[in-house]
């Protein structure tokens, strides 16, 4: 046998990349033997005992479609299975929804979000005039950033989230998307904004649209949450056909993930709208056929099993009743966790506010904790998120919200004595003569030091580093 | 009212493969009507057949009461991943052979086609990738959407003989590819032909891939769908495998021989000299499957992942496959001897020859349109007919018919 040739796939053509954050938080909570560890980095819906929830509705779907003859494993059609498309429109768009009736909207079957968001994104490289950039919120879904740098889109960001508040940075938002080039593309949570649970109200989402339609901006609007947000599927649906009806061409990305906890099974719906107007009927048909020439150059055709047990569930009056009474469920355990961990922290009398854990929505919340402070907690009290400091408060349950609502407290607590520490040395450098023990410490001087500690705890790696460097070249 | 950002773009109108025989076919009324377009296989009665062993599996998965429907890993179901590789490579459980492939679980055989093409492109940079002509006709699609790969065909079907014109494909790939070109090579069942390589001419196709360091790239839609037994089925992949001096990449589908069409199941493993390159390919290739779709769907992987793992299923799937291959090569048998009954004009000897479930019928394409029109006779404008379409039922008429345009038209 011949000497091996090198590789055709060397270092300089297929360099190291970067592991899958997420993985590698999986498979670190995995190794751990702390009995009382926490994961709240599954963006998968548990139940009260940390268990996944096959919906009844989904369970009773599958028996359905087991025992009918009629079912079976042939190929789906390019655009995917019509009964499951047409109602993913209704769902999104409303029943009612005169972009339907006009014609206007081209669905396709897609693999779930993330296969929709991609055929979007591609769609959008090969056909959208000029070269936009896409512009989405800072923070966003981790995988948004990889799928439009996937199709060589330029991204940028617009400002989102708000430290300070824990709420949103409107002013920022606003000023980004109007700075940005007319004609970009604006990438929007349509409910739930993944990671952060915040999202705009009615008043501001009507400003939005508003700002985008000065600019020309086209909207792209990823809803992974419908339903899944408040438990009420036409509130949660509420942002995108707002924009439908004020006449904008836009996009969906639908996933059926989160809402029919029908994840792995990869059931997902693309729509694009187009305005009314007298060739929207051509130009839907157009874009049709480019998108199933997209499709059928990458997938053929989409994958049937999790698109029947959707397509049954939302044709069926009595069944579409019990999932929407499953999706109560799951949002109202949700919001009762979110109630009991803010409950908990205002009890222990942890310093900061907690508010945000209850004006936040859907699964998942925005702590503010820096990577360092995620790792440290994983550390020191066992508990797993991203590193972007977001939890999934579906990893919570009334077994172990109360020991996350004191490690969160100890945590913090401890980080105030260590800046005190900090603070105390800092101060003793500078002002030998200030005793800060004594009881004749001035109010003024407590309070500065309280101010300092309490900016810190918004930003504490920069103030920390800074007050290292400042010791170091002090001495 | 706002304007369309996309009033200028054009309707593609589908190509020659893309010809709606389905839409043709369904809106028919004739009784008569017979369905030899599409690649999916039928049963006696032109049904889809169910595989009694994925029935069975499907019960099973239906009564574990610690079933869900949770994300699987990005790059699929680890069990359905190394059965699959060791399915298609006789590896023995050699752990450094193992460490050199990288696998990873696709949206069934186009899926790991695409997600090859993307690869490749990126990572190879080939100059060329080269088809067989004909091939299946979603591969220039497929290819033309990941970037600057020039498309070239090597000679493969001479529509003479009915045989490979292997002399013209060798001379030809000799003297035009160069290094590093990707050549893509059906494993089995040759879509749309029927027509395969002899195994001394793998040989000597593996020879001049060594020779001018081309990369094989294999397709392979049809194990044990072939010829009934996954292993000869196998062979061409294992031989270029055991030479152990190439790199190759190999699509595989689960559509046909598990009969698990739309639930889109299939793998692409590429198999490097290096485990370090086998490590980094892996992650890269999980990395553009991540920005596409995140996680493969899991319901059809769960139920292959189930019968490969267990001796009596994989046993039953064998005989399941068993069923569908003689019922192709009887209806194969049965069209040759109307044909030769009734003294049709022209050699059919290459219908029990070929191989798979599709055949070149070498009518032209206005006899095409006569079975169609006069017939209700279904079948591709390049004249490629779909053998699982033929039953007990209609093989006289559907022999009468080829006899009557190939004599009329």
């Amino acid at each position: 046998m011949s000497q091996l040739a090198a590789t055709s796939f060397p270092a300089d053509l297929v360099p190291q990349a970067p592991e899958d954050p997420l993985f590698g938080l999986m498979a670190a909570y995995r190794a751990d033997p702390f009995e009382k560890k926490i994961d709240l980095g599954i963006g998968a819906y548990r139940d009260d005992n940390a268990k996944p929830w096959v919906l009844p509705v989904v369970k009773k779907a599958d028996a359905i479609l087991r025992d009918d003859p009629t079912v079976n494993h042939e190929y789906l059609p390019i655009a995917g299975l019509p009964a499951f498309t047409s109602a993913a429109a209704k769902l999104i768009l409303g029943a009612n929804s005169a972009a339907i009736s006009d014609k206007r909207v081209h669905s396709i079957q897609t693999i779930s979000g993330t296969g929709a968001v991609h055929l979007g994104a591609l769609f959008l490289s090969k056909f959208y005039p000029g070269k936009p950039t896409v512009y989405f919120s800072n923070p966003t879904w981790a995988n948004h950033n990889q799928i439009f740098s996937n199709v060589h889109l330029p991204i940028a960001t617009y400002p989102y989230f708000s430290k300070a508040t824990k709420g949103l940075d409107f002013t920022g938002m606003k000023r980004a998307i109007s700075d940005a080039p007319n004609h970009s593309i604006i990438l929007l949570h349509a409910c739930a904004h993944n990671p952060t649970g915040v999202d705009p109200t009615q008043e501001q989402w009507k400003e939005l649209a508003i700002l985008l339609r000065e600019k020309s901006h086209f909207p792209f609007f990823d809803c992974a949450y419908q339903g899944f947000a408040s438990g009420d599927l036409a509130k949660d649906a509420w942002a995108v056909r707002y924009f439908v009806e004020q006449g904008f061409e836009l996009c969906i990305a639908q996933s059926f993930a989160k809402n029919f906890g029908l994840y792995g099974e990869r059931a997902g719906c693309f729509h694009f709208v187009t305005s009314a107007g007298a060739e929207a009927q051509k130009t839907i048909s157009r874009i049709g056929s480019q998108l199933a020439i997209l499709q059928r150059s990458e997938i053929s055709n989409p994958p049937a099993y999790g698109a029947r047990i959707a397509s049954l569930i939302l044709n069926d009056e009595a069944l579409f009743k019990e999932w929407e009474a499953n999706l109560r469920t799951m949002s109202g355990r949700i919001i009762d966790m979110r109630k009991a961990l803010r409950s908990k922290l205002e009890e222990l009398g942890t310093p900061g506010t907690w508010n945000h854990i209850t004006d936040q929505i859907g699964m998942f919340s925005f702590t503010g904790l820096s990577e360092k402070q995620v790792l440290e907690l994983r550390d020191v009290a066992h508990v797993y998120m991203t590193k972007n400091g977001r939890i999934s408060m579906a990893g919570l349950n009334t077994g172990n919200v109360e020991y996350f609502a004191k490690a969160v407290d100890r945590y913090v607590q401890v980080t105030i004595l260590q800046l005190e520490v900090y603070m105390r040395g800092l101060f003793s450098r500078y002002h030998p003569e200030a005793d800060l023990c004594s009881s004749s410490s001035t109010v003024l001087q407590k309070l500065l030091l309280t101010y300092l500690i309490l900016r810190e705890l918004a930003n504490p790696n920069s103030f920390l580093v800074s007050l290292e460097k400042r010791r170091n070249f002090n001495k | 009212m706002l304007d369309s950002r996309f009033s200028n773009i054009s309707v593609l109108v589908p190509g020659e493969g893309f010809s709606p025989i389905g839409a043709g076919f369904k809106d028919d009324t004739s009784d008569k009507k017979v369905n030899l377009g599409a690649g999916v296989y039928r049963d006696d009665n032109a049904l889809p057949w169910l595989l009694p062993v994925v029935k069975k599996v499907e019960e099973t998965l239906m009564q574990d009461p610690d079933r869900d429907h949770e994300y699987l890993p990005v790059d699929g179901l680890a069990s359905f991943i190394s059965l699959a590789r060791d399915l298609v490579l006789d590896l023995a459980s050699d752990a450094s052979l193992i460490a050199r492939i990288a696998s990873i679980q696709t949206v069934s055989g186009t899926g790991a086609n695409h997600l090859a093409a993307r690869f490749l492109a990126e990572s190879l940079k080939p100059q060329r990738v080269w088809f067989p002509d004909p091939t299946w006709v979603n591969h220039k699609l497929l290819w033309s959407l990941v970037g600057d790969v020039q498309q070239s065909f090597y000679p493969y079907f001479d529509p003479v003989s009915r045989d490979i014109q292997f002399d013209n494909m060798i001379t030809t790939l000799e003297n035009e590819a160069t290094a590093g070109d990707v050549i893509l090579l059906h494993a089995c069942a040759h879509n749309p032909t029927g027509v395969d390589p002899s195994r001394i001419q793998w040989e000597k196709i593996a020879d001049l891939c060594e020779r001018k360091q081309l990369f094989p790239l294999f397709d392979c839609a049809y194990q044990g769908f072939a010829t009934g037994n996954v292993d000869d089925d196998a062979w061409a992949i294992r031989h270029f495998f055991r030479r152990g001096t190439l790199e190759i990449g190999i699509a595989q589908s689960f559509s046909k021989n598990f009969g698990l069409y739309g639930e889109r199941v299939g793998a692409f493993h590429l198999v490097t000299n290096s485990p370090q390159a086998a490590a980094k390919s892996r992650i890269q290739l999980m990395i553009l499957q991540g920005g596409e779709i995140s996680t493969p769907p899991a319901y059809g992987a769960k139920i292959v992942a189930a019968v490969l793992g267990d001796a009596d299923l994989r046993r039953d799937w064998e005989a399941d496959l068993t069923t569908m291959t003689s019922r192709l090569k009887n209806m194969r048998q049965a069209l040759y001897g109307e044909l030769t009954k009734l003294a049709t004009p022209g050699n059919w000897d290459y219908l029990i020859s070929q191989i798979g479930m599709f055949s070149y019928l070498g009518l032209t394409k206005e006899q095409i349109n006569a079975l169609g029109i006069k017939y209700h006779i279904y079948a591709y404008s390049t004249g490629r007919i779909s053998i699982s379409g033929l039953t007990p039922k209609n093989i006289s008429y559907v022999a009468l018919a080829i006899d009557s345009v190939v004599r009329e038209v």
